[in-house]
């Protein structure tokens, strides 16, 4: 599945180089008002055309691109951060106490939605980018936790493992030195697969209007914007719309690629 | 069985004790006194207090969580701030809209996604597969709100075949209903569809490679037939659990949706009370919401067993 690879590699690439062109440049600024210029359909000086204030599309999308990779890396941050330890701690102590916590606690994440988890955090403390990042980022830690634990208890039965246990070596070093780097590729085709979901939970919570406030431009937003004018200038509504499918699309072939790069073992329908 | 039963129930109650420990918590530590918030900046200390008091807002954490979550286990979830009606009798309006568009988005991904799977497995491969594979990759790309709105745009606002938002309510009878919530339902189906179809194809190859359908090829059976008879059925076991784990999501996802479709469902509901800071509405049907999802996992646990007298212990 080289294709895959290339293909998603180049359109998550695209957001990502979009997103950082436009710490710099972008082709019209964004916080510009023209009424005389609203609602500008595709091509000539705006090549996606103009919303309802005149703003250029192109250069919104571009501005966009960075809100919704940012909460999305950072969500993944927080799910990997937390989450990866709680497992590799849940995998070292299997069947304990500390086991059946971790394993319990998960459960019960779960049961929270992220939009829950994000209508409870706004409901405390108002509708933010860095809530949107929280609410996504908290139901990413089971994900981690689990995936850690489950790929961690395997390895634990390998006599490298046994080896360094007879060297002498505790819980902690046996986790961090030798199940660790064994998880990196799983570790990283997770995280793309949470990655790309927290594209797609960002656009909805701004959507809603419990992501990124005004003016931070962001794509679910502009979708929330367009709606009202969907049929007057259906242009304003596919753009935002194709570029969160694009880089979700990116991502989630870019994991699929990874996944047969990294560890053939991982392939649907390897092994058995 | 009937001791698996009784732990199954004890897991329930307690993943259900210490869901609500944590909604009640994150509510208690929002700053700010609902009372003086509602009565506005005039109300003199004395009408404030006399609201606290009625509200329920006085009193030690404890007794005020025991209040609260042994109003929730008889049916009493409090009286809401903005509407002055009982929360039970909004969430049952609400959920007059709700629970339908949920379980109408359930029947159309189950009905897409069965089929789907099944031919993809079957045309392993093949074109045919290539094509549901391709498609479930866009399926599960697509926000489904934009998704949402491309529906309106089409079949509403160009075609006119389904209304573009709004609810007529269930008293002008079945039809206009669900003509209103079919829409909502397409949108909140689409990324579930892609999903299961995923999981019913792979399932069903797992099936397809085991001992009993080439029993039932050697038998005489078409190739056909053999997945129909014997593959379908094992390969409903995994897709039977992730049925239930798309139940959180569908709720969720509703909430959304019904945003798109001005639907006076759940989800509109804890948006209006965020907004007002009706703070018992959002804490009740949180609480609601997420007892929904633990029920259901739990249901859906017990459903494997039944099913699958391996999965007994």
């Amino acid at each position: 599945m080289r294709a895959s690879l290339a293909l998603g590699g180049a359109l998550a690439g695209l957001a990502a180089g979009a997103a950082l062109l436009s710490l710099v440049w972008t082709p019209q600024a964004v916080d510009g008002i023209d009424i005389a210029a609203r609602l500008r359909p595709p091509g000539g000086a705006n090549l996606l055309g103009t919303d309802h204030f005149g703003r250029d599309i192109l250069s919104m999308l571009m501005v966009g691109a960075r809100t919704s990779l940012a909460v999305a890396v950072l969500a993944v941050g927080i799910g990997a951060g937390l989450g990866v330890p709680l497992g590799l701690w849940a995998a070292a102590r299997r069947g304990g106490w500390a086991d059946a916590l971790i394993g319990r606690a998960a459960d019960l994440v779960f049961a929270f939605p992220s939009l829950v988890i994000a209508i409870l955090i706004t409901a405390v403390a108002g509708p933010s980018a860095v809530n949107a990042i929280l609410a996504i980022g908290i139901f990413n830690i089971p994900v981690f936790a689990r995936v850690t634990r489950g790929a961690a208890l395997a390895l634990w039965t390998q006599d490298w493992v046994r080896a360094a246990r007879l060297a002498g070596k505790g819980d902690l070093r046996i986790s961090v030195e030798h199940v660790l780097p064994n998880l990196a590729s799983l570790l990283i085709v997770q995280g793309t697969i949470q990655f790309s979901l927290g594209i797609l939970a960002e656009a909805g919570l701004s959507y809603v209007g419990l992501g990124a406030q005004p003016p931070t431009p962001s794509w679910g937003r502009m979708l929330a914007e367009a709606q009202t004018m969907v049929a007057l200038a259906p242009h304003v509504a596919l753009m935002p719309g194709l570029a969160i499918m694009a880089t979700v699309l990116g991502l989630n072939l870019l994991g699929d690629g990874l996944r047969d790069r990294l560890d053939p073992r991982l392939r649907p329908g390897a092994g058995a | 069985m009937a001791r698996s039963l009784a732990v199954r129930i004890l897991a329930l109650a307690g993943s259900l004790w210490a869901a609500s420990l944590i909604v009640f918590a994150v509510i208690e530590v929002i700053p700010g006194d609902p009372a003086a918030f509602m009565l506005g900046l005039n109300a003199t200390p004395e009408t404030v207090a006399a609201l606290r008091d009625q509200l329920g807002l006085t009193g030690s954490l404890p007794a005020r969580y025991l209040a609260w979550a042994g109003g929730m286990v008889t049916g009493d979830f409090g009286t809401s701030y903005t509407y002055k009606v009982p929360v039970a009798d909004l969430v049952a309006d609400r959920l007059a809209v709700s629970l339908p568009l949920t379980v109408y988005a359930m029947a159309i991904s189950t009905a897409i996604a069965l089929p789907a799977g099944l031919v993809a497995a079957a045309a392993r491969g093949r074109a045919a597969d290539l094509a549901v594979t391709g498609l479930t990759q866009l399926g599960v790309a697509v926000p489904n709100f934009w998704f949402a709105m491309l529906l309106v745009l089409v079949f509403a606002l160009s075609l006119g075949w389904f209304p573009a938002g709004g609810f007529p309510g269930w008293e002008d009878g079945v039809g206009p209903a669900l003509r209103a919530l079919t829409l909502p339902a397409l949108a909140l189906a689409l990324p579930q569809a892609a999903i299961l179809t995923r999981v019913m194809r792979s399932a069903t190859l797992e099936v397809l490679g085991q001992d009993f359908i080439r029993t039932a090829r050697a038998k005489g059976l078409s190739r056909a037939r053999a997945v129909w008879r014997h593959g379908f059925r094992n390969a409903l076991v995994p897709v039977l659990t992730i049925l239930g784990l798309q139940f959180a999501f569908l709720l969720a996802g509703a909430i959304i949706i019904e945003n798109v479709f001005y639907l006076p469902g759940l989800g509109r509901l804890i948006f209006q009370a965020i907004t007002q800071r009706d703070l018992i509405v959002v804490e009740s049907v949180v609480m609601l919401m997420v007892a929904a999802v633990i029920a259901v996992n739990a249901a859906v646990d017990l459903a494997y067993a039944l099913v699958d007298p391996r999965l007994r212990r």
